[in-house]
C-alpha cells in the first residue's frame, strides 16, 4: 500500500486573488494515489476556484501545482494535453454538449485523444454509459432529454471515457434527491474499486463526505483549515469547521455511515 | 517499465499478458483481431496481465464473445475482477439493433418526413385557431388586449424597421427603373418603363420584399424570443398562474406584425416608386412631372389595392409560423437555432405560396 501512496495533485503556496481580493492564501494540499478527497468549505470559501486553478481554468498569483507530477508551469503543450488525457472532470451542470447525443459526448475525447476505430470507438462508450447506470436507449437521447440524474451519469460517463487517473467532481450530488444522490455515491465508491479511481471532489453533501469521502479538506480563510478523516473533523476546534462538522446534520450522516459499514 | 500486450495460444487455450490498455491499442486490435478463430478450447488465461484499462479489458470480453456464449477468463487477478465483472454485463447484442436495408431507411425518411409536413400544418391550423379564440375574447372583453404589449411590439416591427425597408425598397424600385430603361430602349419604348415600375411594385415586388424582410427580421426575432422563453419555463410559469400564453405573449405580436406589414408595405411601395422616379429622372431623362403623368394613366386604385389587401394575411401567417417554431423549441442551444432558422425558411415559403394564390384569385375576379 505504501507503494500506491503516491502523491498525485501536489498544490503549494497557491495564492489566487481578483482585483484585491484574495480567495486563496498560500493554499497547500496533497491529493494521495487511489484516495477520495473531499473538499468543503463555506460558499465564496474558494472550493470552486481551487478546482478551477488545478485544473488551469483560472491563473494562480503564486504557488505551484503539479498534477501526476508534471508541473503545469513548466509544462509544454504535449503535456498539458498529457495531463487532460489522464484527467476527467465533471462539471456541476454536466457542460454535455448539447448538440452531440450522450454516446457522441462520451466518444468525443475519444475521438481527439486516441486513434481507434469507429467500431471498438462506440463499443467502449457503450460499456462506459452502462457502466454508470445509463440504459443502452439512452444512448442516443440528446442532453436537453435528460433528467438532473441522468445528466450527471452521462456527464460522469464522458469524465470518465478516456480511463482517467485522477477524476474532478464538482457538487455531483447537489440538484439530486436524496435517493438519487445516494445511487450517485454508490458509484462513485463503485467505480472507483472497478476503475482503481482517485477522486477530488467539491461537495457540501454531508452524506457523500460520510460515506465516499477517505479524506475531508476544509478551506476556510483562504486555506485548509483541516484536513483528515469525518471523525477528526468532528473533533476538529476551527470554528467554521466545529459548527459545519458539529451539527445535527453531521452527526446523523456519520451515525449513517457507520450504520452502512457495519452491515 | 514497458510491458507490451502479448496474445498466445497453448494446449490450454489463450494466454494473455502483459498491459492492456490504451497506449497499446494497434497491437491489442490486431492480436485480438484473428485470435478468436484458431481458439477452440474457450479457455482466456488473463493472469500474466499486469495493467488493465477499459479498452483493454473490453478488447478481451470481446474476444470471449467471439469464441462462444461458454468461453470464460481463468486466474483474473483480484484487483481486475470487478472490471471485467463489469464488462460482462454491457453491450448485449438487443443494443445493436437499428441497421437495415437501406431502401427502407430511405422510405422511413420520406415516411417521416411526410408525417412531420403533415404535423406541421396542423399546427400551423392550430395555432391560426388559438389566436383567432384569443382574438375573440379580446373582442368581447377589449379590456383583457395587452395594449402596452402590443404597442412596444408594433413600435419594434414597424416603427424600427422602417429605415431599412425604405433603403431596401428605395434600392429594388431604382434598379427595377434602370434595368427597364436600357432593355425597352432598344425597341424606343423607354416610355413604358413607368408602367413596369408602377404595376410590378404595386401588385407584387413591394409586398413581397417587404414580407420577406419581416419575416427574417420580425418572425426570426419572435421565434428566438418565445423559444427562449420556452427554453427557460417561462411559458410553463404563466400556465401555471392562470394566464393564457397565446393570449399574453403571443396575440400582442401577431396582432402588431398584422398592423405593421400594410403599413410597411405602403411605405416601402412609396419608396420603390419614388426611386423608380429618380432613376427615371437621372438615366432615362424622363422629367418628374412627366413620370407622375404617366403614372397615373398606368396604374389604377386597383394596383395597389391588390398589393395591399395580401398584406394583412401574410403578416398573419409570418406571425403564426414565428409562434409555432418558437414553441417548438427544446432545451437545448441548438434547437433554438434550428428552429429560427426553420421559422424564417417556412414563413418565406408560405409568404410565396400564399403571394401565388392570391394572383389566382385576383385575376380569376379580375382585378
Amino acid at each position: 500500500m505504501s507503494d500506491d501512496a503516491a502523491i498525485v495533485i501536489s498544490v503549494r503556496d497557491l495564492v489566487v486573488g481578483f482585483g484585491r481580493r484574495v480567495i486563496l492564501d498560500r493554499l497547500s494540499l496533497d491529493v494521495l494515489r487511489g484516495e477520495v478527497i473531499g473538499v468543503v468549505g463555506a460558499s465564496g470559501s474558494g472550493k470552486s476556484v481551487l478546482l478551477r486553478t488545478i485544473l488551469g481554468l483560472i491563473e494562480k498569483r503564486q504557488g505551484s501545482i503539479a498534477i501526476l507530477g508534471i508541473d503545469r508551469d513548466a509544462a509544454d503543450n504535449d503535456e498539458l494535453r498529457e495531463i487532460g488525457r489522464r484527467c476527467g472532470v465533471l462539471f456541476q451542470y454536466g457542460a454535455l454538449f448539447s448538440s452531440l447525443t450522450v454516446v457522441e459526448n462520451v466518444e468525443f475525447p475519444m475521438r481527439e485523444h486516441l486513434g481507434l476505430p469507429p467500431g471498438l470507438r462506440h463499443d467502449v462508450a457503450m460499456a462506459k454509459i452502462e457502466m454508470v447506470g445509463l440504459k443502452p436507449d439512452d444512448a442516443l437521447k440528446y442532453p436537453a432529454e435528460l433528467s438532473g440524474g441522468m445528466t450527471k451519469r452521462a456527464a460522469l460517463a464522458r469524465a470518465l471515457a478516456l480511463d482517467p487517473e485522477i477524476v474532478f467532481l464538482d457538487e455531483p450530488t447537489s440538484g439530486l434527491d436524496p435517493i438519487s444522490a445516494e445511487a450517485f455515491d454508490t458509484l462513485i465508491r463503485t467505480l472507483r474499486r472497478t476503475l482503481g479511481l482517485t477522486v477530488y471532489m467539491n461537495t457540501h453533501d454531508l452524506d457523500t463526505l460520510a460515506t465516499v469521502c477517505d479524506r475531508i479538506a476544509a478551506l476556510a480563510d483562504g486555506r485548509v483549515a483541516a484536513l483528515g478523516t469525518m471523525s477528526d473533523m468532528q473533533s476538529c476546534d476551527h470554528p467554521w469547521v466545529r459548527e459545519y462538522f458539529g451539527g445535527t446534520r453531521a452527526h446523523l450522516a456519520a451515525r449513517g455511515s457507520e450504520a452502512t459499514a457495519a452491515t | 517499465m514497458t510491458h507490451p500486450p502479448q496474445l498466445t495460444t497453448t494446449t490450454q487455450g489463450l494466454l494473455a499478458s502483459g498491459a492492456w490498455t490504451a497506449a497499446y491499442l494497434a497491437v491489442l486490435e490486431r492480436i485480438t483481431g484473428d485470435a478468436g478463430a484458431r481458439e477452440s478450447s474457450g479457455r482466456i488465461d488473463v493472469a500474466g496481465i499486469v495493467a488493465l484499462d477499459t479498452f483493454g479489458a473490453w478488447l478481451l470480453e470481446r474476444l470471449r464473445r467471439r469464441i462462444g456464449p461458454d468461453a470464460e477468463f481463468v486466474g483474473v487477478p483480484p484487483h481486475f475482477q470487478g472490471l471485467f465483472d463489469a464488462l460482462s454485463k454491457v453491450n448485449q447484442p438487443a443494443a445493436k439493433a437499428g441497421a437495415g436495408n437501406p431502401v427502407l431507411r430511405l422510405l422511413e425518411r420520406i415516411g417521416r418526413a411526410t408525417e412531420s409536413a403533415g404535423v406541421d400544418l396542423l399546427a400551423l391550423v392550430a395555432m391560426l385557431g388559438a389566436l383567432g379564440e384569443a382574438l375573440l375574447r379580446v373582442l368581447l372583453n377589449p379590456r383583457r388586449l395587452r395594449l402596452t404589449s402590443s404597442v412596444h411590439q408594433l413600435d419594434r416591427v414597424a416603427w424600427q424597421a422602417t429605415p431599412i425597408i425604405l433603403l431596401i425598397t428605395f434600392l429594388i424600385g431604382c434598379i427595377i427603373a434602370q434595368q427597364g430603361i436600357f432593355h425597352f430602349r432598344k425597341f424606343g419604348a423607354d416610355d413604358y418603363v413607368v408602367d413596369l415600375v408602377g404595376i410590378l411594385i404595386l401588385r407584387e415586388i413591394g409586398v413581397l420584399l417587404v414580407a420577406i424582410m419581416v419575416a427574417g427580421r420580425s418572425g426570426s426575432s419572435y421565434t428566438a424570443e418565445i423559444g427562449s422563453m420556452k427554453m427557460r419555463e417561462e411559458i410553463d410559469a404563466l400556465q401555471t398562474m392562470g394566464l393564457n400564453p397565446v393570449e399574453v405573449l403571443l396575440l400582442p405580436r401577431v396582432v402588431a406584425l398584422v398592423i405593421a406589414l400594410p403599413l410597411l408595405t405602403f411605405v416601402g411601395s412609396m419608396a420603390a416608386l419614388y426611386g423608380g422616379g429618380v432613376v427615371a429622372w437621372l438615366y432615362g431623362g424622363m422629367s418628374p412631372e412627366i413620370f407622375i403623368a404617366r403614372l397615373k394613366e398606368a396604374i389604377s386604385l386597383d394596383h395597389f389595392k391588390v398589393g395591399i389587401i395580401k398584406a394583412p394575411f401574410m403578416a398573419l401567417m409570418i406571425g403564426a409560423v414565428a409562434c409555432v417554431e418558437g414553441l417548438k423549441v427544446k432545451g437545448s442551444a441548438e434547437s433554438l437555432g434550428l428552429q429560427t432558422t426553420s421559422s424564417v425558411v417556412k414563413s418565406i415559403f408560405i409568404v410565396i405560396v400564399l403571394d401565388g394564390l392570391f394572383a389566382i384569385f385576383f385575376a380569376s375576379i379580375g382585378m
